[in-house]
C-alpha cells in the first residue's frame, strides 16, 4: 500500500471511529437523561391545592385568560402598515393549534433555538418590520399566552434532533449541575425530591407545560424564564437574563422531559 | 385591552336567583410599597364596584388595599325582568369603567 493509500485507510478508520463516537454520543446522553425524567410524569397542577386547581379549570376565574383575551386582540392588530399576525396566520384556532407544544424549536432561517416568545419576536422583526416586544412585557405575555392557549390539552412534543441536539445537551448539563450557595442542581429538588415538602410547599416535578402561567405569588402572568429566575434566586445562584442561552437550553431540556404532558397554558400556580 | 371576564347566565327564569362572577384585570397597587430608589409607589386600586340589573341596584362594594391584584367577585341577584347587567368600577387613577351584559328573563 502506498503512503497515500495508507493515509486514506487510516483516515477511513478514524472516520469510522469518529462516526461511532458521534453515534455513541447520541445514545449515551439519552440514556443518561432518562435518569432525569420522572418515571411517573405529573403536571405541576397535581401539586396545587384543590382551590388552585378549581381556579385554573374555571374559565370565569382563571386570571390568565385576561391576558389570553388581550392576546386575541393583539393577534388581530395590524403592525403599522404591515399585516397583523392574523394577516398571515389567519384563524389562530386552526393555524396555531399544537404549535406551542413543539417549542422551543430551531428556526430554519437563522439556525438558532427559539422559544415561543423568541418566535413571536422574530416574526415581528422579520415579517412585520416592528420592534421586538420586551421580554415579560404585558404584550408579549398576552401574545404568547394566546398562542399557547391554542394548544391547550395537546401533549408536549418537542424534537431534540439535528441542530437542537447541542442545545438539549447544554440544558441537560445545566439541569444536573450543582449551583448557587446552596449548591443544589435542578434535579435535587425536582427529580429526587418531587412530591415531598419544602417548608410549606410541595415540590413539583418542574414541568413547564403551563407557562406562561398566572402565579398567585406574582399576582400576574409570568413566563417560564421568570419562574427559572425564581428558582435560581432560591438556591442563591446567578440569575440569567430573560431569553438567555442558559435558560433557552434549559427550557428545551425541560420541554423534552415533559414530552407527553398536556399544554395547560394559561395555568394557575400558587 | 380586555379588562374583564364576566360569567353571567344569558337567560334566567322570572324569580330565579342568578350567580354573577366577575374577574377584573387591575394591578391593585396598595400604596404601601416603595420603588427601587425608595420613593413610595402611589396607591392605585379599584375602590368601588357596583352592579345594576335592568336599572335596579343589585350589588355594591367598596374595595381596600388588602385585596389582591385582579380581583375576583361573585354575587347573586334576583332576576325579575329582562335587561342589561351594568357593571361599573372606579380606580384611583380616576378611571371609570363599565361593562354591559344582556340577560333575558322569561
Amino acid at each position: 500500500m502506498s503512503d497515500a493509500g495508507r493515509g486514506r485507510a487510516i483516515g477511513l478508520v478514524a472516520l469510522c471511529l469518529l462516526a461511532g463516537a458521534v453515534a455513541a454520543m447520541h445514545v449515551a446522553p439519552h440514556q443518561d437523561a432518562a435518569a432525569l425524567v420522572p418515571a411517573d410524569k405529573r403536571s405541576g397542577i397535581e401539586y396545587q391545592s384543590e382551590h388552585t386547581r378549581a381556579m385554573q379549570d374555571d374559565p370565569s376565574a382563571n386570571p390568565g385568560l385576561l391576558w389570553a383575551s388581550e392576546g386575541a386582540e393583539l393577534w388581530q392588530a395590524a403592525a403599522g402598515d404591515r399585516p397583523a399576525c392574523a394577516g398571515c396566520h389567519g384563524e389562530a384556532g386552526t393555524s396555531m393549534r399544537g404549535v406551542a407544544a413543539r417549542y422551543p424549536a430551531i428556526d430554519g432561517m437563522s439556525g438558532r433555538l427559539l422559544n415561543l416568545e423568541g418566535r413571536i419576536n422574530t416574526c415581528r422583526t422579520r415579517h412585520q418590520h416592528a420592534a421586538p416586544l420586551a421580554y415579560e412585557s404585558e404584550e408579549l405575555l398576552a401574545l404568547s399566552a394566546f398562542v399557547a392557549q391554542q394548544s391547550r390539552g395537546i401533549p408536549v412534543a418537542v424534537s431534540v434532533d439535528g441542530a437542537a441536539w447541542a442545545w438539549f445537551e447544554r440544558g441537560r448539563k445545566f439541569y444536573a449541575m450543582r449551583q448557587g450557595q446552596l449548591n443544589l442542581a435542578c434535579r435535587h429538588c425536582h427529580q429526587l425530591n418531587a412530591g415531598r415538602m419544602l417548608r410549606g410547599e410541595r415540590v413539583s416535578q418542574g414541568h413547564g407545560n403551563g407557562y406562561p402561567a398566572y402565579r398567585l405569588e406574582w399576582q400576574t402572568l409570568g413566563s417560564l424564564h421568570r419562574r427559572f429566575k425564581a428558582c435560581s434566586a432560591g438556591v442563591r445562584a446567578q440569575m440569567y437574563d430573560y431569553g438567555s442561552d442558559e435558560y433557552l437550553a434549559l427550557e428545551l431540556f425541560l420541554a423534552w422531559r415533559a414530552n407527553g404532558l398536556p399544554v395547560e397554558t394559561p395555568a394557575v400556580r400558587r | 385591552m380586555s379588562q374583564i371576564l364576566v360569567n353571567a347566565p344569558e337567560r334566567a327564569r322570572t324569580g330565579e336567583i342568578i350567580t354573577i362572577k366577575v374577574l377584573i384585570r387591575h394591578r391593585m397597587e396598595s400604596g404601601h410599597r416603595r420603588d427601587r430608589v425608595g420613593a413610595p409607589i402611589p396607591r392605585n386600586i379599584i375602590h368601588s364596584f357596583s352592579a345594576q340589573l335592568a336599572g335596579e341596584d343589585v350589588f355594591r362594594m367598596d374595595l381596600f388595599p388588602g385585596i389582591a391584584a385582579n380581583p375576583f367577585l361573585e354575587f347573586k341577584a334576583l332576576a325579575r325582568v329582562s335587561g342589561t347587567l351594568l357593571l361599573r368600577w372606579t380606580d384611583d387613577d380616576g378611571g371609570r369603567h363599565e361593562h354591559a351584559v344582556q340577560i333575558e328573563v322569561t
